[in-house]
């Protein structure tokens, strides 16, 4: 390397650890624009691969491959996605409809309430065994003993717009989703009949 | 000076394990050359076109374990064309000749045919281990061939390779009564498994430590095997959608009770916050956890118990886990060396994202930290210097922003500062790949501090060609540089010219590079081979114009054999 430039190179490796800012800068400052249009200006012709934006970072077109993902984990993701019939994962704070769809759901004996955030389901089958499994603790049988939760005892019923009890599975899924205001899942004499065969499924 | 019986350095060599140690001793002396290489029982091959597959026979005729790796690391990226190269056939074919006794065998992104696994499973009878990580070109046939003739297979994994579905009935070929598998891994594969060959299988396999099963293995399946093996060490999960009754959630979590020994748990495909916490059991003695493919866990859940998680020591996570999920992740998982926090949706959206709080909390709890890779949304350059002073252990510090070219998030300045302080602080960093706004200043950081450096990954980064030169004439240990979307150009590339015969290989690509260039090394360096990768161009233009061409795509890696004859169609060698 020729002498001037050691001597430029000297100034440069001033490496200052102290955060940037708190000293006057020797190095002279990059544009804070993005620097697309100088790189690009080096390679006369070639096609750019991102637009040559003067505004900060707000709003960028798709970079070829970034952020670098790999295709085996690409492919994973499409088939979850795909799978996954309904909305994206809500965020975890908030209820209202462009997040999640919560709902109350009750049983008949149970100390506490819960709450499920509908749009989670695929189905009603995806529905009724996450009920089953929520709220196995309290049918009496504990979660070691299989034997004593007996899913015809009971009927899952739902509370819809105009406040009328309804039973679960009469409707298409969508329209279920769409109507249902909170859930009630009932036990004993007055589910008998209703649940069983004719229950959702 | 007193010198040893030859037998006596035979032994003393013979204890070495280190691949760099024992290629070290071998170029001391002739006679140290000669003693190693009848010692010798592992060979790690990085580059499967450095060298002929024969060659390393000849020189190694006790070799009982070999590892060859073949197409670059951008492969994965899909920056790649599939048809490519790397065929393991040769390399087969030559250990069925020249090792019969081969015991382990390990790929990786190559291509393997079924008639090279079929060739495997008949020239290999005493094989333990076969590993085929990101391989792709075989089907499930292929395995039922390997199954059915290697009797003595302890491990079988198939990390991340690309298995053409047809039919799950490899897994009835294994040995019968009894297996000796201890390993066996088939979560990459796309199809059914037809559970009850799979519950057989498992349950005629006694040693089975590490069971990896694939997504279409439903849940109800996975309660049934893991309670007939309590004693696994390491699990991947199946669906966490499919056979979710009752039954089968009780079921699992009675046998995660039982799992006193299970250490690694990965997989949670399509896993919700309501169905994960059958886990909760195990949690107390994980040491590595996988939750990269549950996206539809949400950050609550996560938390609470990646919290009880307090002997984790590698932790793979998606970045909806938020700055706050690592906060905790921080105070409750201080034994944490790895950390991966992957990116999870499509679209950024604010608040489902990592920043640079979430890294330096991180940094500031888990002080045992030696890899990172790390999604975020936005960095600054204090974070870095902080994250630099808490962690100058780092071995691995990868940063992908998720907005490349993105300044430092408060003041606009580009990252250089902070990568500085990272190279400079971190002086055992072998590898680093950096994202953001950044200048050529940042090279001359890591060419002056960087001395262990060994990969070293750059994209939309640096002015001019000095960036590049700074690296070349720096990182002495340097050996894979892979660079995209930067404007380094001919003086750059002709700066290294002869650094890449030290280097195992270098990669750019949308640089500004041109052929001429790159013919004009390969003419000055027989020892490199330069592979260019141009849609439009033809190589033996001769013409001022073709030679003034950029070049899209370059592979330089260096060899012993001259150029490959298998380079497809659109990779012209220069």
């Amino acid at each position: 390397m020729e002498a001037a430039a050691d001597v430029e190179n000297l100034k440069a490796t001033e490496l200052r650890l102290g955060l940037p800012g708190t000293e006057e800068e020797e190095v002279a400052p990059p544009p804070s624009t993005p620097r697309a249009g100088s790189k690009r200006a080096l390679a006369a012709g070639e096609e750019a691969k991102k637009p040559v934006a003067a505004a900060p970072p707000a709003a960028k077109a798709q970079v070829v491959g970034w952020p670098p993902v790999r295709s085996y984990r690409k492919s994973c993701f499409q088939a979850s996605t795909k799978s996954k019939a309904a909305a994206a994962p809500p965020p975890q704070q908030e209820e209202a409809a462009a997040g999640g769809l919560f709902v109350k759901v009750s049983m008949d004996g149970a100390p506490y309430l819960r709450k499920i955030d509908l749009k989670m389901y695929k189905g009603y089958r995806e529905l009724r065994e996450a009920l089953e499994a929520m709220f196995l603790c309290f049918s009496g049988g504990a979660v070691d003993g299989a034997a004593a939760f007996n899913p015809s005892d009971f009927a899952v019923t739902y509370e819809d717009k105009d406040g009328d009890l309804m039973l679960v599975g009469d409707v298409p899924f969508e329209m279920f989703i769409s109507t249902c205001k909170r859930l009630r899942i009932m036990k004993g004499s007055e589910a008998r009949g209703l649940g069983g065969a004719t229950g959702v499924n | 000076m007193v010198y040893f019986p030859e037998e006596v350095v035979g032994h003393i060599l013979g204890l070495l394990t280190s691949h760099s140690d024992r290629n070290s001793a071998s170029l001391v002396c002739r006679a140290w050359y000669q003693i190693e290489r009848f010692s010798r029982r592992s060979v790690f091959v990085c580059n499967c076109y450095a060298v002929h597959p024969e060659r390393v026979h000849v020189r190694f005729p006790c070799l009982r374990s070999l590892a060859v790796k073949g197409k670059p690391r951008f492969a994965d990226f899909d920056l790649e064309p599939v048809a490519w190269g790397a065929p393991a056939e040769p390399w087969v074919d030559a250990c069925a000749r020249g090792c019969p006794g081969l015991e382990e065998l390990r790929l990786k992104r190559m291509v393997v045919t079924d008639e090279c696994l079929k060739l495997l499973a008949c020239s290999f009878p005493n094989l333990k281990s076969l590993v085929l990580v990101g391989c792709e070109g075989f089907s499930t046939d292929g395995l039922a061939a390997v199954a059915a003739s290697c009797r003595f297979i302890k491990e079988l994994d198939l990390q991340e390779s690309f298995v053409e579905d047809r039919g799950s009935h490899w897994l009835k070929c294994f040995p019968k009564p009894s297996t000796l598998l201890e390993s066996l891994n088939f979560s990459c594969l796309t199809g059914e498994v037809n559970s009850h060959a799979l519950e057989k299988l498992v349950a005629r396999s006694p040693n089975l430590k590490s069971l990896r099963l694939n997504r279409a293995v439903p849940l109800d399946v996975l309660a049934r095997i893991l309670s007939r093996t309590p004693r696994l060490v390491d699990l991947c999960t199946g669906s966490f959608l499919r056979g979710t009754n009752a039954d089968a959630y009780i079921g699992l979590f009675n046998a995660f009770q039982h799992c006193n020994m299970l250490k690694r748990l990965s997989g949670f495909w399509d896993a919700t916050s309501l169905f994960v916490q059958v886990i909760n059991p195990v949690c107390k003695n994980l040491t590595c956890l996988n939750l990269s493919n549950a996206p539809m866990v949400r950050s609550a859940y996560l938390i609470e118990f990646i919290h009880q998680c307090k002997k984790l020591q590698h932790l793979w996570v998606l970045d909806s886990i938020g700055d706050k999920g690592l906060e905790t992740v921080a105070s409750s998982c201080i034994e944490l060396q790895e950390l991966r926090v992957f990116h999870g949706n499509a679209d950024v959206r604010e608040g489902i994202a990592v920043t640079e709080e979430g890294l330096v909390a991180i940094s500031a709890g888990c002080r045992k930290l030696k890899s990172v890779v790390y999604y975020c949304q936005r960095m600054t350059n204090a974070a870095l210097v902080t994250v630099a002073n808490n962690c100058p252990q780092f071995k691995s510090f990868r940063l992908c922003i998720l907005d490349p070219e993105s300044a430092d998030a408060v003041t606009g300045q580009p990252l250089d500062e902070g990568f500085g302080a990272i190279v400079h602080s971190c002086k055992g960093l072998r590898w680093l790949s950096m994202s953001g706004l950044l200048t050529d200043t940042v090279f001359l950081y890591i060419g002056m501090y960087a001395e262990r450096l060994e990969t070293l990954s750059v994209a939309f980064a640096g002015d001019t060609d000095d960036g590049m030169i700074y690296v070349l004439n720096g990182c002495k240990n340097l050996k894979k540089l892979v660079i995209r979307d930067s404007p380094f150009g001919d003086s750059a590339l002709l700066a290294g010219m002869h650094k890449y015969e030290a280097m195992r290989s270098l990669w750019m690509s949308s640089c500004n590079v041109t052929l001429g260039v790159c013919k004009a090394l390969a003419a000055n360096m027989p020892s490199l081979t330069v592979e260019v990768m141009n849609e439009t161009l033809s190589i033996d233009e001769v013409d001022e114009d073709a030679n003034n061409a950029k070049v899209e795509k370059l592979f330089i890696y260096r060899t012993i054999v001259g150029p490959r004859g298998d380079a497809p169609e659109f990779i012209s060698i220069c």
